[in-house]
């Protein structure tokens, strides 16, 4: 009688414990496919305003044709052409880091109307694309370590759900390259 | 005249566009113009004296691979100053539509202006994104060039308009004499291919095929091959018994390659596509080298249906070996190739082309002014 009981009450605190290690994984989702969202938002922000800034007449035409063709490589990659979207948002970095990083840029705009709110746009764009990546790359290490645990493998508690890939770019946009000036970049990310 | 040339990709590193001006600037000066080039490069490299550095060019992804470009208001601004100083009747841009100098000059240029179109670019959505700021500069073009019907096309499709075709020239004098390399061609005859083997379009695998049939009947022949590529892949395709009668010199120097077309008796160019002019082949003509190309219709056309040339069809490496085999047997043949290319080649040498492109500057002379800076 005992021993039944006690299996009982095992079997319920495995139950429990299984039904709880579940919820988490649940939540762990949630918090990812979030994060992915914000992600997407901030990756679609940067190359709206980098486009933006190409078009806007501020910029010579090379430099604008640069920042056009990489900020459209990088969009049509966010609605899923071509294949891998990492590609293409380091591109626009490595273009953005171009653009400004000739000593005297922002010298070169002063005065010009509207020049600095625009700066100021891509600016707060490109940050928030560091901080999205940064958030969704820890829920993507949260979620893989829980996943790996042998319990949630042995009882598929992911169900079919793939594992979730990092994010890496280059989203800095102060280089280590050549191209590195430093002081004229758009204050940026750590 | 006095002429400025604008050069969007760095001086330092070869390329076709660069090799194009610089014969173009040179044959300009020997006809008596006044030429100045100006092209991204440092400041301390080792330029001719009629090109004018514009500062580094920047490595920046551009199209998928990464190019080295000069852009910028400190581009913008040495080309601003070259042009004032220079005073040109005519400025003459090349490739306006990359991001470099070419578009930047169209841009701070007022006056007029001819532009030389090279690649032939498929029509993408990216163009269509950058269109609206692609357009307001190319608009100052008053002369189109485009140096094949492929680029020409491209320009068309794009920007509407037309362009006049000229197809690039050919320093015949830098070809017309060398010595062989030291052993070459030898007295078992000596086959000959330039250009990269791990390019299909290139045609070298077809090559190999067809030195594999004449090979076993001809215990001396020889394959001379220059060009990038990865040589010991290229040979592993080959029977081991001729590997040691294929020489790759790989990367070779521009005098060493005015060399190699001397130090055979028959030039191949197996391409099966892409060449629009085929450079190889009008250099190989140049230097009287007897040749045996793709039936292509560019080549067609270069070796004049086959007078300056044989031709065989393209990719079908038994005719290759057959046609091969029959200069290889017959040197009168050989002779009579070799002068006929030597006299065909002079349509492209760079004199003849350069009073074409001269042609085109005084079509657009007389409508405007000399070359200024635009207002800002």
């Amino acid at each position: 009688m005992i021993a039944a009981i006690v299996v009982v009450a095992v079997v319920a605190m495995l139950g429990v414990y299984v039904s709880w290690r579940a919820g988490r994984l649940d939540r762990l989702h949630a918090r990812l496919e979030a994060a992915r969202a914000a992600l997407d938002v901030a990756l679609v922000r940067r190359s709206s305003v980098a486009l933006e800034l190409a078009s806007c007449g501020l910029l010579d035409p090379a430099t604008s044709l640069l920042l056009a063709s990489a900020a459209h490589d990088a969009r049509s990659a966010q609605s899923g052409e071509g294949n891998g979207q990492e590609l293409p948002e380091s591109d626009l970095t490595r273009a953005l880091r171009a653009a400004f990083g000739q000593p005297g840029f922002r010298a070169s705009l002063n005065g010009t109307e509207g020049a600095e709110e625009l700066l100021m746009e891509l600016e707060s764009a490109a940050h928030q694309v560091f901080l999205a990546r940064k958030f969704y790359n820890d829920a993507v290490a949260a979620t893989r370590d829980a996943r790996r645990r042998p319990l949630a493998r042995l009882l598929r508690l992911a169900g079919g759900a793939s594992l979730p890939e990092f994010f890496e770019i280059e989203d800095s946009l102060v280089g280590t390259g050549e191209a590195d000036q430093g002081a004229d970049m758009p204050h940026l990310t750590g | 005249m006095k002429i400025g040339l604008v050069c969007p990709y760095t001086w330092d590193i070869p390329g076709g566009v660069q090799e194009h001006i610089m014969g173009l600037a040179e044959a300009l000066i020997d006809l008596g113009h006044q030429v100045s080039v100006i092209s991204p490069a440092d400041d301390d490299a080792p330029l001719p004296p009629y090109v004018v550095p514009a500062g580094r060019a920047v490595p920046v992804p551009y199209n998928g691979s990464v190019a080295r470009l000069a852009f910028g208001f400190l581009s913008a601004s040495r080309v601003r100053r070259w042009l004032k100083e220079g005073g040109f009747d005519v400025v003459h841009v090349h490739e306006p539509a990359a991001p470099s100098l070419s578009l930047l000059a169209c841009w701070v240029a007022d006056g007029p202006i001819v532009a030389t179109v090279h690649t032939a670019i498929p029509r993408s959505r990216a163009m269509h994104a950058a269109e609206p700021i692609l357009q307001s500069a190319l608009e100052k073009i008053s002369g189109r060039i485009a140096v094949s019907e492929a680029a020409r096309t491209t320009l068309v499709e794009h920007f509407g308009g037309d362009a006049v075709l000229i197809p690039n020239g050919v320093s015949v004098r830098k070809f017309e004499k060398a010595d062989p390399l030291p052993g070459w061609p030898g007295s078992g005859g000596a086959l000959g291919f330039l250009g990269r083997m791990d390019e299909p379009r290139k045609g070298f695998s077809i090559l190999l095929r067809a030195f594999e049939m004449l090979a076993l009947e001809r215990p001396g022949l020889r394959l001379l091959v220059a060009g990038h590529g990865d040589a010991d892949e290229a040979l592993a395709k080959t029977r081991p018994a001729l590997r040691d009668r294929i020489v790759m010199l790989g990367q070779v120097s521009d005098a060493d390659k005015v060399r190699v077309y001397h130090s055979v008796d028959v030039f191949c160019a197996p391409n099966t596509g892409g060449e629009s002019f085929g450079i190889v082949l009008a250099e190989a003509m140049a230097a009287g080298a007897p040749i045996v190309a793709s039936d292509l219709d560019a080549f067609r056309k270069v070796l004049r249906r086959g007078q300056a040339g044989e031709l065989f069809p393209t990719g079908n490496a038994a005719e290759l070996a057959a046609a091969a085999a029959r200069l290889l047997d017959q040197p009168e043949l050989r002779a009579g190739l070799s002068a006929a290319a030597s006299a065909a080649v002079r349509a492209y040498d760079w004199p003849v082309v350069a009073r074409d492109v001269l042609r085109v500057y005084e079509a657009v002379v007389p409508a405007a002014d000399r070359v200024a800076v635009a207002p800002q």
